[in-house]
């Protein structure tokens, strides 16, 4: 299994932690991840907010780079994966479109190479079954909320991640892993990421509501798939701590760093150090 | 709930303009809000998804750039994920920050535009983001420089913010993007 692998800019900065515990759960699983060489900035949401051409042809520059390579692309990040494949379906939908972006980077692009979310990745072509036997140690029953947030379901049409409105894709990872996956409302609701620093009231609320949910459903810790969920949730806490007068005390994680730890690999290569909230309620039920 | 709208300030409004930017046909919508339903900031703005919608169809001109929800959006698509008729209402609302931004729309607290500008200018710098300088940019900005100033520390000490911009993107392309982009503003009118 080898893919053309897109870090994205969090994997540099705000989601090391991401990068490095997906690196270290392909490298022990055998998935060979090959970074695409000169990969660009997806633009994010300033370039969908600023100019819709930008925004399809920064994804598409880097998915041109991959067709090179002759791989298909595998994302972690959340918000590059959905950029990415917006970029797709723009190309491949509107021949003007099309055109607009050939014009932009001086290349044509068709839409063709296949985006994956590293998830998609493992329980897609790696597989559960597969994965159950790798695992060392399990999650001894510890009570996971399953946070999957917007960039990863939303639009469908676009991503085709699972179900819109409730997805288990992380769920069925975490019972896998010996986990209690929780029965929660908050699965998609959105975490306010895109006001982070322009509107920090608004994330405190909008994640603030999330973690009393997932507490309030009886949840351990929290586990994302998305470097803005994380950091909202996680770089946040003590804000939304601040605001409501009440201790929360909330590890979140992503789930590659669980999946690393059952794999047996050690922390630091996970990147748990990291965190802002500490996880130690995820390494006393692993005990 | 009854939408008002004052006199349109634009001819015609800005119906047309924005379906074409977009691409999202407004003539579908039947009002059901179902957009507005879950939409994860309307209750905390003053203006909502299905409003914008209504007041499009109405006849809004410029003055529809000045409502709180074109920066408030987080783009999170519920309402396009959740509209019966598949209205792209995201779309709509990326297209308004654009006409918002070219006719100098009032700025709203926050300054979403500032931050976007400055994530695209190092971009455009280094090929990838560089958070460092863009927040440094935008505080200044929005004289905020005091705000999270304690986060900096455990952020650094855990690596979640380089001091030094990220190497290695193809600058080339990158630089050649947005000289494109730049050169096609204002061509969507």
């Amino acid at each position: 299994m080898k893919y053309a692998y897109y870090p994205g800019c969090s994997a540099h900065s705000t989601a090391r932690d991401m990068h490095e515990s997906a690196a270290a759960v392909a490298r022990v699983l055998g998935i060979e991840l090959v970074e695409i060489k000169g990969w660009l900035c997806c633009g994010a949401t300033a370039a969908h907010q600023t100019d819709r051409v930008l925004a399809a042809a920064l994804p598409a520059a880097n998915l041109i780079l991959a067709k090179e390579m002759g791989l298909d692309t595998v994302v972690n990040c959340a918000a590059c994966y959905n950029r990415m494949k917006t970029s797709n379906h723009e190309v491949s939908t509107s021949p003007s479109m099309k055109a607009k972006v050939a014009d932009s980077i001086g290349k044509e692009y068709d839409g063709s190479v296949a985006v994956k979310h590293f998830v998609e990745v493992l329980l897609g072509e790696y597989g559960l079954d597969k994965l159950r036997k790798r695992f060392k140690q399990s999650l001894n029953g510890l009570k996971v909320a399953c946070y999957y947030g917007c960039f990863l379901v939303r639009p469908h049409e676009v991503t085709g991640f699972d179900d819109p409105e409730n997805p288990t894709s992380l769920d069925r990872l975490v019972t896998a892993m010996g986990g209690v996956s929780l029965d929660w409302p908050h699965k998609v609701e959105c975490c306010g990421g895109g006001l982070n620093l322009t509107r920090t009231d608004v994330v405190v609320k909008l994640s603030g509501s999330i973690i009393e949910m997932a507490k309030a459903s009886g949840a351990d810790c929290i586990t994302v798939a998305c470097p803005m969920c994380q950091a909202s949730l996680d770089l946040r806490q003590k804000d939304i701590e601040k605001e409501t007068g009440k201790k929360l005390d909330m590890p979140v994680v992503y789930i590659t760093q669980l999946l690393g730890l059952c794999l047996g690999i050690p922390q630091k290569e996970l990147g748990l150090n990291r965190l802002m909230v500490e996880p130690k309620a995820i390494l006393q039920a692993m005990k | 709930m009854a939408v008002k709208i004052k006199k349109p300030t634009t001819e015609n409004g800005l119906r047309k303009i924005v379906e074409e930017m977009s691409g999202v046909d407004l003539g579908t919508c039947y009002q059901c809000k179902k957009c507005t339903s879950g939409c994860p900031v309307a209750r905390l703005t003053k203006s909502v998804p299905s409003e914008i919608i209504r007041r499009l169809h109405l006849g809004a001109g410029n003055e529809l750039l000045d409502s709180d929800l074109i920066w408030m959006c987080l783009s999170c698509e519920t309402c396009y994920s959740r509209c019966p008729m598949q209205i792209n209402t995201a779309a709509v609302i990326d297209a308004l920050r654009v006409l918002a931004v070219e006719k100098k729309a009032a700025v709203q607290q926050g300054n979403v535009p500032l931050m976007n500008s400055m994530f695209l200018k190092t971009v455009e710098t280094f090929g990838r983001t560089y958070d460092l300088a863009m927040i440094m940019a935008y505080k200044l900005g929005t004289g905020s420089i005091m705000s999270d100033t304690e986060k900096f520390p455990a952020m650094l000490q855990k690596g979640k913010m380089a001091l030094l911009p990220h190497s290695g993107a193809d600058k080339q392309v990158v630089k050649r993007i947005f000289k494109k982009s730049q050169q096609s503003k204002g061509t969507v009118k």
